[in-house]
C-alpha cells in the first residue's frame, strides 16, 4: 500500500469516529455557517465539536505547517483529505478570511515571530479577521487609498475610512491598507498592518445589502494606534502583499464556478421540481433545459480547468494572472446559476419572506441577489478582464 | 492522467507542429481549392504522416500502430488544426478506424487496420442523410437478397466519400427510419454497381459528397458487428470523433486567436495599436477564458478515451459543443477585429471561419449536443 492509500484509510477511520453526524449535512444558509471568532456563535455544539476536532488536528488549514497551526500535508494528502470529507459530506468546519486570505500572505510575508503569533489562533478559529481594502474613493482603483498611518514612537496612528468592509462588526482583527507615505508614488507608499477591531478608535457599522443581509460594513478609525509590530513585511511594501492576498480572495471566490458548493440544489433537480415532466424525460420547456444543459458542460469545463491548473502548478508552471480567468468565469458561471434558478422556480423563486415560500425558495431569491455581488467583490470583472488583457495576452496600455 | 503534456507529449507537439507548418500551411489548403484538385488532399504527405507513425498513433502496434493513444492522436490533430492541414483523418484514423476496431472480427481488424495505419486506404463513413446532424434517422435499408443483403438510399455530407476506398455505411435491417434499434454498418465497394458518389464542394475547401445506393448488394461478411449493435457502435464512434474533431478545432482556435491578437497589437488606428482600446481587449480577454476551458475539456476527453473513462458521452459531448461554439465565436471575433481586409479572400482568417463552420456542424453542433446531454443526464 502507498503512503497516500495508507493516510487514506487512516483518514477515513478518524473522519468516520469523528465527524458528528449533524456534520454531514449540508449547511442551511448564513445562520448556521461557522466563522469562528472571540464571539463565535453556533447553531448546534456538534458545531463547535467539530472545528475543535478539525482544529486540533490543523486540518481547518491542511497545508500549512504543523509549527503554525496547519496540518503539515502535502498537496496529495490535501486533496484526499479533500475527498474523504466530500465522501462523508462533511461540512468545512470553519470559514474564515484568515485561512483563505490572510493565513497564505502571512506565510509569504510576515516574520516568524508573526507567524507563531497570529497563524495558530487562525487556524483554531479562534480569532476572525477581516479585509479592510476598499474606502469610498478607491475601490477598483484600490491603489488610491487614503486611510494614513502615522509612526508616533512606537505606534503607528490610524486615520480614515473603509467600506464594505465584509463582517467588520463581527470580526476581530482586520487586516489593513493603509498610506504610510503620502509622498510616494501611490503604488509604493502603501503598508500592510494588522490589528484588533477592539482598539479605541475603532468603529463599525453594517451597511444592508440587496439580499437584505447586513454582511458589510463602513469602517471608521480615529487615532487609531496600533504597535509598529503589527506592520508585515516592508515598511511602504504593502502593495505586493495585498496584490498577492488579492490572488488567494479570487481563487477563492472562483471555486463558485463549482456550483454554489454544497449548500446549492442541482439545476435539473430544481428543473424536475418546478417544471415536471416524468422523472427521465426531457424537462417540459425546451428553452431551460438548453440552459441547464449549457451550465452543466460549462461547469465540466470549468472543473477541468482548475484541475489542470492544479496540474501544472504541480509541474511548477503556475502562472499567477490566470487567477483573473477563474475570478472572472467562475462568478460569472455562478451569477448565470442563480439567474436560471430563480426562472426555474418561478414565482417561487422571487419571493421575499414569510407566508408561501419555503426557505429554500427564499433561499434562491436571496442567493440570486447575492451572487451579483460576486463579480464586484474582489475586484470586478471589467477589472480581471483588464488584468488578463494586459499581463496574460500583452495588450497595449 | 495529469492534464499538462508530459515532455514525450510536448516532442510530438513540437515534431508534428514544425513538419505541418511546412508540409501543410493553410496556403496548401488554398492551393487545394484554387486547382480544384480532384482528391482534395495530399496523398504523399498521408503517406509521409503515416509512416512518421501519426496516422496510427492511437492505434495497438500489433496491428500496424504506434500504440500510443489518443492523448498523442489529439495532439497530431491540434496542430493538423492549427494550418487548416486537409487530409483523410476524421474519415480513415478516426471514423474507419474506430468502427473497425469497436465493431471488426478479430480477422477484419488484422486485415484491415494495417492499411489504415500505413495510409494505404482511405475510407469514409457514410450515415448522414439530412441537413440535421442526426446520425440515428436512418432511412437507408439493408434487406436481405440471396445470401447477403440489398442496400438502397442516400447518405450526404460523407467525408471524403468521393476518395474512399472503402465504404462504411449504416443501413437499417429493421425498425422504422427513427428508431436506433435496427440499424447495422455494412462495408461498401465504392465501385460496387448502384453505388452513385458526386463529390459535394463545402464552404471550407475539404471533401465531402453526396453517395446514392440504389439496389446495391453486399454479401453477408459486409456487415460489421453483430446484430443489434449497430446503435451503440455507432454511439461509440460518433463520440470519438467529436473529442477528436475537438482536438483539430482546437488547434484552428488557438491559432485564429493568436493571429487576431497578433493584429490588435500591430494595426494601428487614432494613432495607437487598436488593441489599446479596451472595448477590444475585454472581448479578447473573455475570448482567452473560452479557448482556455476549451483546452482543458479537449486534453481531458483524449485521456477520458484512453482511461476507458465511464461517463464518457458526457464528456465528449461537452467537449464538441464548446469546442464548436468557442472556434465559430473566435472565428467571427477574428474576421470582425481584422476589419475590411477580414473580409477579403486574401486574407486568411476567413478560411478560419469557414472552417468554423463546418466543423462546428460536422458531428453535431451545439445545441445538438447540449440536447444529447441533457438527456443523457435524465433531463
Ligand atoms: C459583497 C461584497 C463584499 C465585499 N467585501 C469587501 C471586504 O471585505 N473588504 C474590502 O476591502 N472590500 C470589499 N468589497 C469591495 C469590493 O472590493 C469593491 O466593491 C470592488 O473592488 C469595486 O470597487 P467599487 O465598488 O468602488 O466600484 P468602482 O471601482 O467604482 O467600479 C464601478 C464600475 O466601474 C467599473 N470600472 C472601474 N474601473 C474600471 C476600469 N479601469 N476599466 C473598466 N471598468 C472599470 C467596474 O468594473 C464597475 O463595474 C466587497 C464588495 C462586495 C460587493
Amino acid at each position: 500500500m502507498s503512503d497516500l492509500d495508507a493516510f487514506r484509510t487512516e483518514t477515513r477511520e478518524w473522519l468516520e469516529e469523528n465527524a458528528p453526524a449533524l456534520i454531514r449535512q449540508p449547511i442551511r444558509g448564513d445562520e448556521d455557517t461557522v466563522w469562528g471568532g472571540r464571539n463565535a456563535v453556533y447553531d448546534h455544539p456538534d458545531q463547535k465539536l467539530w472545528l475543535e476536532r478539525m482544529g486540533a488536528k490543523g486540518w481547518t488549514c491542511p497545508t500549512w505547517p504543523k509549527e503554525y497551526g496547519g496540518g503539515g500535508l502535502s498537496a496529495e494528502e490535501s486533496r484526499v483529505l479533500a475527498e474523504e470529507l466530500a465522501r462523508l459530506g462533511c461540512r468545512p468546519a470553519l470559514f474564515s478570511f484568515g485561512i483563505t486570505m490572510l493565513g497564505p500572505v502571512l506565510i509569504e510575508f510576515a516574520s516568524e515571530e508573526q507567524k507563531r503569533r497570529f497563524l495558530p489562533p487562525i487556524a483554531r478559529g479562534e480569532i476572525r479577521w477581516c479585509q479592510g481594502y476598499s474606502e469610498p474613493g478607491a475601490g477598483s482603483d484600490l491603489a488610491g487609498l487614503q486611510t494614513r498611518a502615522v509612526l508616533d514612537g512606537d505606534e503607528y496612528v490610524v486615520n480614515g475610512q473603509k467600506v464594505w468592509t465584509s463582517y467588520a462588526d463581527l470580526s476581530d482583527w482586520i487586516f489593513c491598507l493603509v498610506r504610510t507615505d503620502p509622498d510616494a508614488p501611490k503604488h509604493d507608499g502603501i503598508s500592510f498592518l494588522l490589528f484588533d477591531m477592539a482598539s479605541s478608535g475603532v468603529e463599525a457599522a453594517p451597511i444592508q445589502l440587496i439580499s437584505g443581509s447586513s454582511p458589510f460594513c463602513q469602517t471608521f478609525f480615529q487615532d487609531v494606534r496600533v504597535p509598529k509590530d503589527q506592520l508585515i513585511g516592508k515598511v511602504r511594501g504593502g502593495w505586493t502583499i495585498a496584490k498577492r492576498l488579492l490572488q488567494h480572495e479570487r481563487s477563492m471566490i472562483s471555486q463558485l464556478g463549482t456550483g454554489g458548493g454544497p449548500r446549492a440544489e442541482g439545476l435539473p433537480e430544481l428543473g424536475r421540481r418546478y417544471l415536471g415532466g416524468t422523472e427521465g424525460e426531457p424537462l417540459p420547456d425546451p428553452l431551460i433545459r438548453d440552459r441547464i444543459s449549457q451550465f452543466g458542460m460549462d461547469r465540466l469545463c470549468f472543473g477541468a480547468t482548475t484541475r489542470r491548473s492544479v496540474d501544472a502548478a504541480k509541474a511548477g508552471r503556475g502562472a499567477g494572472a490566470e487567477t483573473s480567468m477563474f475570478k472572472y468565469y467562475g462568478t460569472e458561471m455562478n451569477k448565470r446559476r442563480t439567474e436560471l434558478a430563480v426562472e426555474i422556480a418561478g414565482a417561487q423563486g422571487l419571493g421575499w419572506e414569510g407566508e408561501g415560500f419555503s426557505d429554500a425558495e427564499v433561499g434562491l431569491t436571496r442567493g440570486w441577489l447575492r451572487s451579483k455581488g460576486n463579480s464586484i467583490e474582489g475586484g470586478t470583472s471589467e477589472i480581471q478582464l483588464n488584468v488578463i488583457a494586459k499581463r496574460v495576452l500583452g495588450l497595449p496600455d | 492522467m495529469s492534464l499538462i503534456l508530459s515532455e514525450e507529449q510536448e516532442f510530438l507537439r513540437d515534431t508534428v507542429r514544425e513538419f505541418v507548418q511546412e508540409n501543410a500551411p493553410v496556403t496548401a489548403l488554398r492551393a487545394l481549392r484554387d486547382s480544384q484538385d480532384p482528391d482534395g488532399f495530399s496523398r504523399e504527405l498521408w503517406k509521409e504522416m503515416a509512416e512518421l507513425g501519426w496516422v496510427g498513433a492511437a492505434l495497438p502496434e500489433d496491428l500496424g500502430g504506434a500504440g500510443l493513444g489518443f492523448a498523442e492522436l489529439g495532439i497530431v490533430l491540434e496542430e493538423c488544426g492549427r494550418t487548416l492541414a486537409a487530409s483523410p483523418y476524421l474519415s480513415t484514423a478516426v471514423l474507419g478506424a474506430s468502427a473497425l476496431e469497436l465493431a471488426g472480427t478479430d480477422a477484419q481488424k488484422k486485415e484491415l487496420i494495417p492499411e489504415i495505419c500505413s495510409g494505404e486506404r482511405v475510407w469514409a463513413l457514410a450515415f448522414q442523410e439530412g441537413g440535421q446532424f442526426a446520425p440515428f434517422e436512418c432511412a437507408t435499408v439493408a434487406e436481405s437478397a440471396g445470401d447477403g443483403f440489398r442496400l438502397s438510399g442516400e447518405k450526404l455530407f460523407v467525408l471524403d466519400g468521393h476518395v474512399a476506398d472503402t465504404l462504411i455505411v449504416t443501413a437499417r435491417s429493421a425498425g422504422g427510419s427513427s428508431d436506433r434499434e435496427g440499424i447495422r454498418l455494412f462495408l461498401v465497394d465504392p465501385k460496387a454497381a448502384g453505388v452513385e458518389i458526386t463529390r459535394t464542394l463545402m464552404v471550407d475547401s475539404r471533401n465531402a459528397a453526396r453517395i446514392r445506393f440504389d439496389a446495391v448488394e453486399v454479401d453477408r461478411s459486409a456487415a460489421l458487428g453483430q446484430v443489434g449493435t449497430g446503435a451503440a457502435t455507432l454511439d461509440a464512434v460518433l463520440d470519438r470523433a467529436a473529442i477528436c474533431l475537438s482536438a483539430e478545432m482546437l488547434g484552428s482556435t488557438q491559432e485564429v486567436f493568436e493571429r487576431t491578437l497578433q493584429y490588435l497589437k500591430d494595426r494601428q488606428q487614432f494613432g495607437k495599436p487598436i488593441g489599446s482600446f479596451q472595448a477590444l481587449k475585454h472581448r479578447a480577454a473573455n475570448l482567452f477564458c473560452e479557448v482556455e476551458l476549451s483546452k482543458s475539456i479537449v486534453l481531458d476527453a483524449l485521456r477520458a478515451l484512453d482511461e476507458g473513462r465511464p461517463g464518457l458521452s458526457l464528456i465528449a459531448s461537452s467537449c464538441k459543443a464548446r469546442c464548436s461554439d468557442t472556434f465559430v465565436l473566435a472565428a467571427n471575433e477574428g474576421v470582425q477585429m481584422f476589419g475590411g481586409i477580414g473580409m477579403t479572400d486574401e486574407e486568411e482568417v476567413g478560411l478560419f471561419l469557414k472552417r468554423a463552420k463546418v466543423a462546428a456542424h460536422c458531428f453535431g453542433d451545439g445545441a445538438y449536443h447540449r440536447n444529447r446531454f441533457a438527456a443523457l443526464s435524465g433531463y
